[in-house]
């Protein structure tokens, strides 16, 4: 695959095929943690290492282990099951090596566990039919659309604290619309590159 | 029959293999945990104020285990929590500075009147954008309760448009030192026994307009004080609180009401305690 392939690639998760405003995946981390900028931009690191992470491991597994034992109506089970093995090893080895970014990425990593971006990136780079760099690069794409999404959300939840809103409104209910509004905008990617 | 055996059997075998990876990691790569912050982070309060300095309890935990900080810092655990951190580490308390937040200002309903009706947002913060505030006094306290929001301990009241701060729940943290927009809010220590409820720097005529309990600049109490211990700058009266004595001598001698004298004393269990 050519580098312009790959860049497609990047823009598509980034923008386009951006996984919380245009997928709806991984909603539940994007209305709890977009609170405060630094809790966004800390969860969104992780949800990329993690990708990152996931990816690596799930499609080696999928190539040489399900495939061609024609099991690949387990590929939601065991992607599931390796991403939470994963993610606690993950989280050993920085609490033992990385103290600093143990720290702070520490609370956010058990939240992705089983954050459906996740598995749905995994899932996503298989049904792509994308070979293994070019699924690390979706992985890249997507947690980049991740953070991308989180820190322009806060931003806009930032300002509606300060805002008069609507007693009947307040918390919730505005979150969403004002989600539904952030998601409405990036409709305008749809059609870039082709994809 | 053969597919469904290789599903539970590559399944039983990834969960095995996953597992024991987990078992071993967590053996291998186990932290030794640091047993001395952690009796130190259950004896803190837990409040998280960084009045000590630190990020919060666990924060000053940490830095007394590994970085010799020195205990006492944490005001708001006073005494007590002093001399179990000492216990903990072996060393001997030197006790706390018991501190405690006082409110420079007296300017309640009825003292003082408002320039204009405020319907925005309950802060203070936000008042204070808008022309300094509804009060006609631009010093003054404005009673949106941004202080009472910071308080951990509940100790502060609004009264009137007023915050009170109660000394008796008060721990000296400071953190409504840091949410008053208008730094009314004195973090003095205990031994201090006076203090001077104003804070306006506006010339005695126009505090005698706007606030029947302002600030004239008489200097009337810095004549009646024995002491030395209360100036008058920049129209304001100040109490040098090293120098004060709490004879009251200046309360009586203000025409205006604006000082009271506190008799700070340590209570059994080292919080401070005011008496008027």
């Amino acid at each position: 695959m050519s580098n312009t392939g790959l860049f497609a690639i990047l823009i598509g998760g980034l923008l386009v095929n951006n996984f919380v405003l245009s997928q709806f995946l991984g909603i539940c981390p994007f209305l709890g943690v977009s609170k405060k900028l630094n809790s966004a931009v800390g969860m969104s690191l992780a949800v990329i290492f993690v990708m990152l992470m996931a990816t690596a491991a799930t499609w080696p597994i999928q190539t040489y282990i399900l495939e061609p034992n024609d099991l690949t109506y387990l590929q939601t089970i065991v992607f599931i099951l390796i991403i939470a093995a994963l993610v606690q090893l993950v989280e050993i080895a920085l609490k033992r090596f990385v103290p600093p970014l143990y720290n702070s990425l520490g609370i956010y990593l058990p939240l992705i566990t089983t954050n459906c971006a996740v598995l749905g990136v995994t899932i996503l780079n298989i049904d792509s039919g994308y070979g293994f760099v070019e699924s690390l690069v979706n992985a890249l794409g997507a947690g980049g659309g991740f953070l991308l999404a989180m820190v322009m959300f806060a931003g806009v939840r930032e300002r509606l604290e300060g805002a008069d809103i609507p007693a009947g409104l307040k918390g919730l209910p505005i979150t969403l619309v004002s989600a539904s509004l952030v998601s409405l905008s990036f409709i305008g990617f749809q059609g870039l590159f082709g994809l | 029959m053969n597919s469904i055996l290789l599903a539970i059997l590559l399944l039983a075998a990834l969960g095995l293999v996953a597992g024991l990876i987990l078992a071993v990691a967590s053996v291998v790569m186990a932290v030794p945990r640091d047993e001395k912050a952690e009796a130190l982070r259950d004896v803190l309060p837990g409040a998280n104020c960084g009045a000590c300095g630190y990020s919060g309890c666990d924060g000053y935990a940490k830095a007394m285990a590994n970085e010799g900080a020195p205990v006492g810092l944490c005001s708001p655990g006073g005494e007590a929590v002093a001399e179990a951190t000492a216990k903990i580490l072996g060393v001997e308390s030197r006790g706390v500075d018991t501190r405690t937040a006082l409110v420079r200002c007296g300017g309640c309903e009825g003292v003082t009147s408002r320039k204009l009706e405020y319907q925005g947002l309950d802060s203070c913060r936000a008042a204070n954008q808008l022309y300094g505030g509804d009060w006609l006094c631009q010093y003054g306290c404005l009673g949106h309760g941004d202080c009472k929001k910071a308080c951990e301990y509940g100790a502060i009241a609004i009264e009137n448009g007023l915050a009170r701060i109660d000394p008796g729940l008060c721990r000296g943290c400071g953190q409504c030192v840091k949410a008053c927009p208008k730094d009314l809010i004195a973090l003095v220590p205990g031994h201090v026994q006076g203090v001077v409820r104003c804070s306006s720097h506006d010339k005695g005529a126009v505090v005698r307009k706007i606030c029947s309990k302002g600030c004239i600049g008489c200097m009337k109490c810095t004549k009646a004080c024995e002491y030395d211990a209360i100036h008058v700058e920049n129209f304001l009266a100040a109490i040098d609180g090293e120098k004060c004595v709490g004879c009251g001598a200046c309360a009586k001698a203000c025409p205006t009401g604006c000082i009271s004298v506190f008799a700070l004393e340590a209570q059994e269990d080292g919080s401070p305690a005011a008496a008027e």
